[in-house]
């Protein structure tokens, strides 16, 4: 009998140990710096992790119907680029509507490669990555670009500004993962994405039209990152053609944190969101610690490994794989 | 004549080569030099030495994101170590030790990737994601996010040196491919990662170990990561904590256009060399026909996909598909 | 044979969850003999073999080989031993070549880790040359058509002095002359003092080989002959033999109009110029070995294959059915072969795998509505007799009758016009068999067109109105209820009612 109570808390613990070790986390870090649990510091975690966070909630249908997305990092170079030039050449009303168009575009093109031409999701993302990297360059001609009048544009309210005390990114990211949450939980497509990447042929054998779920999971992807650059070129009134480089990384980290499985077919918005805060209380503690910012690198590499393997482990059964 | 043409249809990067090399040697008079050949050489040389352990890994089914970080620390290992106090009397045995840290480093991680992947049995995806991550954090801190510049000039020249009539990297590059091929295509292991990653379950079965092949392959890797990682610090006389971001793309593009399948089972050294050289005369010849850099990132963008689709196309076998 | 046996089995029983695949089988193989093993599908030749193998534990009883009892926990000890299986499921590596495919995990080695090709390629030169094997050992395995695939495969087991040589329907995929190359290897390995298992359903082969024959049913032993005191019908009625009144239908149904009429229809060498008719009220049972091509008229009929020739009448429209999605808005609905690879996506729970197909009925709005999920789930759990503790439960966990009525459960909730059942019974209790039974033919009362495609005769004759034999592709014969007797229709599928017209 307590054997088996002991077998059922093991069970537990592997499995809801990623939001066990965010609490130990949080505890922790409380405890040892006193400025942690402060109001100013949670809202500050919460602003940063809100680029990576809108990103990531893309990200996320994307891999629940089991494929992959390199290029959001170069996707958010580009279109951070686009919002922030054409700001003051269109109007922001204009650029924020292009911009968005132009994310979307791409997102049809990763969607029509990987859902109706039916090719490898990473290759194809990568290809992207680059393409999209040199289109950035070819735009700006290599230089940087800024907005002219940074204090006196409403376009600030993105990154800088609060409605109703509230700061809007963190508005922007609540109500885009309470958006995204409800699409995938709620409506019939987001059924047919988790089909999708549960098990495709029989996705295909239940009548589900595969490639168009692909398609549209894709474009919500990019008009997401479309998003976080509004928020990113808002916040800095300006970009550098890389400003992206390297976030498709971290977004996938964070997804991949949160407990969403790289196969596809399983996972949630929730989980993601926990993935985003983890990656940022991780960056945030170790910054209020005293550490530098490539700290947290060292201590992501081992969370995500402990975190994904404890995942397995739980799912199979046993500790170590079984050619150990 | 047939055989050529069959052989041409099963590594159709070589005649991609031929096409572009052709239209280079006739669009611009300074691409048809042997100086210029051998600059490609080099140029390609850092990417290529990735590149065939990259080939092993894969062909194993497995991949490794983290070689851009083993170049950095490399890199850095054997800048800062030449330069060392203990060492300011040994004159050019003072690389000796460099060398060997910089090398050791690369094994050592290569071999700790290979390992938790096999104990694990987390993706390498995952384990090299984090170990991207975090390898590149292990650089920042061991650098204080500086540059470090060469104090031995033997080694600063060596990356302009020759060796008879051909420049030292060239050769080394050239010598590391056909160590490499010979191991893929004459060796007992070589041989095994055919299966490894071809039919996982017959290799079971036939008794093979998997962990540890497919650990030797993970090191291997690491060994020529950290090797491209020295070449490249010989070349620029110095090491920069950002060294190598966004190699392992170039590295995966160039094996994957040499043929090697990303699902495993299948991939050569001698395709893989095509990707490299591919890579390599579409920059110099862009370059000499002084196409911004820009353009060549979506070019290859471009053509990793075309490349994909055009595979896809050929490779579809008779009507006993499902029109899925 | 007077010589100790080279293997016996001793009382061996396997149970899975909810089927009791092998219950007190003994059997005894002696050496230089060719033993074949007959059974219908389900009646445990495969689970006996991968016992024999190492691929699974028998929970009771024992295996004994050349006296001594073994023990063997994976393929790699029985192949230690001497046990070697050549299965359908092949374990090759396409990119080596077919000398390192026989000698995977063992190559000859040379200094510095060196493949010694010389040695190799002598060696397996001369197993080639014994099998008669027109390709060279250097070849790549992945150009080498099916059947040579099945020759190296073969040829592996050359490599070993295999005491036990299991063959699990090896010419599937060969040609005739193929064929005689296989017999001929057989017959060498018999000389040699090798004991054979020769597992097939086809007669002809079985009398010309084999010296024995030991005849499964419903996972016991039902009889063992003397290959020369025995014939063909002999051999069926053990096979088949049970009880009447399980097998026959009791009621017959009146047809109603024509749902389904398909004349002339081919897809390239899958199957070729089939026709057929299936009526509203009525089910047309499909009886035939693996490739004989049903499977694929119903992906035909459903939209996953495109047929080459041929037309399709749906109530009687001609259609030209462009995918699952189409099929499905037509009113046809295909319970497909695997339930675990095309029927169910295993992480997600009950609700959602039934409502799978009808999902954009269960929404209200942009929303999907939990009551209207809830009650298609609690509909199909009390008709179907689910057994599940709720709807949250995952797919994955249920057991395989259970996890096919949610198949079932799903497609019914089309309401089709046209059902197709592909193997519905594969692998389930006998419990549910008889539910699932029961069901098909209520449906048929109901209304329903159905079109059930089965491997397993007792089940094909008790819930068909009409059955259609179909053999490499051809429709055989089609028989009445009233007509239909196993015999007739185990000759119709084995390729002897061909056999026996022709010497008529």
């Amino acid at each position: 009998m307590a054997e088996e109570r002991l077998k059922s808390a093991t069970r537990i613990l592997t499995q809801r140990g990623i939001l066990i070790a965010f609490i130990l986390f949080m505890v922790g870090f409380s405890v040892v710096s006193d400025r942690f649990m402060t109001p100013d510091n949670l809202q500050a975690v919460f602003r940063q992790a809100a680029i990576i966070g809108v990103m990531a909630l893309g990200v996320t249908l994307v891999v629940i119907c089991g494929n992959l997305d390199l290029s959001v990092g170069s996707l958010l170079s580009l279109s951070t680029v686009l919002v922030v030039d054409l700001h003051d050449k269109i109007g922001p009303i204009s650029a924020i509507a292009v911009t968005l168009l132009a994310a979307l575009a791409v997102g049809a093109v990763n969607g029509l490669l990987v859902g109706v031409a039916r090719l490898n999701s990473l290759i194809v993302t990568l290809g992207m990555l680059s393409a999209i990297q040199g289109l950035t360059l070819i735009y700006t001609g290599g230089q940087n670009v800024d907005i002219q009048n940074q204090d006196t544009t409403w376009f600030a309210i993105f990154g800088r500004g609060a409605i109703l005390g509230v700061p809007t990114q963190i508005l922007i990211f609540v109500v885009l993962a309470v958006v995204m949450h409800v699409v995938l939980a709620h409506t019939p497509f987001g059924r047919r994405v988790y089909a999708s990447g549960g098990n495709p042929t029989a996705a295909v054998f239940s009548g589900i039209r595969r490639g168009r779920v692909v398609l549209a999971t894709y474009m919500i992807s990019a008009f997401c990152t479309g998003i976080a650059a509004i928020i990113l070129g808002s916040r800095v009134m300006g970009s550098q053609n890389n400003v992206g480089q390297g976030y498709e990384l971290l977004v996938l980290s964070a997804v991949i944190l949160g407990g969403t499985s790289l196969l596809g077919g399983s996972g949630s918005i929730a989980k993601t969101v926990i993935g985003v805060l983890i990656l940022g209380f991780i960056q945030n503690g170790l910054l209020l610690l005293g550490f530098a910012y490539y700290v947290q690198w060292l201590v992501t590499w081992v969370v995500i490994i402990l975190a994904v393997w404890l995942d397995i482990a739980a799912k199979r059964g046993r500790m170590f794989s079984p050619f150990a | 004549m047939n055989r050529t043409l069959r052989w041409l249809s099963r590594n159709p990067i070589w005649g991609f080569i031929l096409l572009i090399f052709v239209f280079f040697s006739l669009a611009n008079p300074f691409f048809f030099d042997l100086q210029n050949f051998e600059n490609i050489l080099v140029q390609t040389s850092t990417i290529g030495l990735i590149a065939l352990g990259m080939t092993l890994v894969m062909i194993n089914g497995n991949i490794d994101l983290s070689v851009g970080g083993i170049v950095a620390l490399s890199a850095s290992l054997v800048v800062d170590i030449q330069g060392w106090e203990v060492f300011a009397g040994w004159g050019d045995w003072q690389l000796v030790p460099a060398v060997a840290a910089a090398l050791l480093a690369g094994v050592a991680l290569g071999a700790l990737n290979g390992l938790i992947v096999w104990w694990t049995g987390v993706d390498a995806f995952i384990v090299t994601l984090g170990a991207m991550l975090g390898i590149r954090g292990l650089v920042f801190v061991y650098t204080k996010e500086q540059s470090f510049y060469a104090a031995n000039f033997a080694f600063s020249d060596f990356g302009s040196s020759n060796i008879g009539p051909l420049p030292t990297l060239a050769v080394v590059f050239l010598v590391c491919a056909l160590l490499v091929h010979w191991l893929l295509s004459q060796t007992v292991h070589g041989r095994n990662t055919y299966a490894v990653g071809g039919n996982r379950q017959a290799a079971v079965n036939a008794g093979i170990r998997i962990g540890p092949h497919m650990m030797v392959n993970f090191i291997i890797l690491g060994f020529l990561a950290a090797l491209a990682g020295m070449t490249l610090a010989s070349q620029m006389g110095a090491s920069t904590p950002t060294l190598g971001q966004d190699y392992e793309l170039w590295v995966i593009t160039a094996v994957v256009l040499g043929g090697t399948k990303l699902t495993g089972g299948a991939g050569n050294i001698v395709g893989t060399l095509g990707g490299v050289l591919a890579i390599g005369i579409l920059r110099n010849g862009m370059n000499l026909m002084q196409v911004p850099a820009f353009y060549v990132l979506v070019i290859l963008g471009v053509i990793l996909i075309a490349v994909l689709f055009l595979d896809r196309q050929l490779n579809r076998k008779g009507q006993e598909g499902y029109r899925l | 044979m007077t010589d100790r046996p080279t293997l016996t089995l001793s009382h061996i029983g396997k149970s899975f969850p909810g089927v009791r695949a092998i219950d007190d089988v003994s059997l005894d193989i002696h050496p230089g003999e060719v033993h074949a093993l007959l059974g219908e599908n389900g009646a445990g030749k495969s689970t006996l073999m991968k016992i024999l193998a190492g691929m699974y534990q028998p929970d009771e009883g024992e295996i004994t080989l050349d006296g001594a009892r073994v023990v063997m926990r994976t393929p790699l000890e029985a192949k230690a031993l001497g046990v070697v299986l050549i299965h359908q499921e092949l374990s090759l590596v396409k990119e080596l070549s077919v000398a390192e495919n026989i000698y995977l995990g063992d190559l000859p080695r040379r200094s510095l880790g060196r493949v010694d090709w010389k040695t190799l390629y002598a060696r397996v030169g001369d197993i080639l040359k014994r099998l008669k094997c027109g390709f060279t050992p250097d070849t790549r395995v992945g150009d080498l058509s099916i059947a040579n695939q099945q020759m190296v495969e073969i040829a592996r087991v050359l490599t070993t002095t295999a005491r036990v040589v299991i063959f699990d329907e090896p010419t599937a995929s060969l040609t005739d002359a193929e064929k005689i190359v296989l017999f001929d290897i057989i017959r060498d390995l018999k000389a040699g003092g090798a004991a054979i298992i020769y597992i097939s359903h086809r007669m002809d082969e079985i009398f010309t080989l084999s010296d024995r024959i030991t005849v499964l049913r419903d996972g016991k032993h039902s009889g063992t002959l003397a290959t020369t005191e025995t014939n063909e019908d002999e051999v069926t009625r053990l096979m088949i033999g049970r009880s009447l009144d399980l097998t026959r239908r009791i009621e017959a149904s009146t047809p109603g109009e024509v749902v389904l009429d398909v004349r002339g229809l081919s897809c390239g060498r899958l199957f070729q110029d089939v026709s057929f008719t299936v009526h509203a009220g009525e089910v047309v049972g499909f009886y035939g070995l693996i490739g004989a091509g049903r499977s694929e008229i119903a992906e035909t009929l459903f939209g996953l294959r495109a047929p080459t020739a041929g037309t399709i009448r749906f109530r009687g429209e001609p259609v030209s059915i462009a995918s699952p999605a189409h099929a499905i808005s037509l009113g046809i609905s295909l319970v497909p072969e695997s339930r675990k690879e095309q029927g169910l996506v295993l992480e997600l729970n009950c609700r959602d795998n039934i409502t799978l197909a009808t999902i954009d009925a269960m929404a209200n709005g942009p929303f999907l509505s939990g009551s209207r999920e809830a009650a298609v789930f609690e509909k199909y759990r009390e008709r179907l007799r689910i057994k599940t503790p709720g709807w949250r439960q995952v797919v994955g966990n249920l057991s395989g009758g259970n996890q096919q009525k949610i198949v079932i459960g799903k497609w019914l909730a089309t309401q089709p016009k046209l059902l197709i059942l592909d193997e519905p019974t594969r692998g389930i209790d006998i419990g549910s068999k008889a539910e699932i039974h029961d069901l098909i033919r209520e449906l048929a009362r109901s209304g329903y067109a159905i079109i059930v495609i089965s491997s397993e005769m007792p089940e094909v004759l008790k819930v068909s109105d009409r059955v259609i034999g179909m053999y490499h592709g051809r429709l055989m014969r089609e028989f009445t209820a009233e007509e239909v007797t196993e015999d007739k229709l185990v000759q119709a599928i084995s390729g002897i009612a061909e056999k026996k017209a022709a010497s008529a």
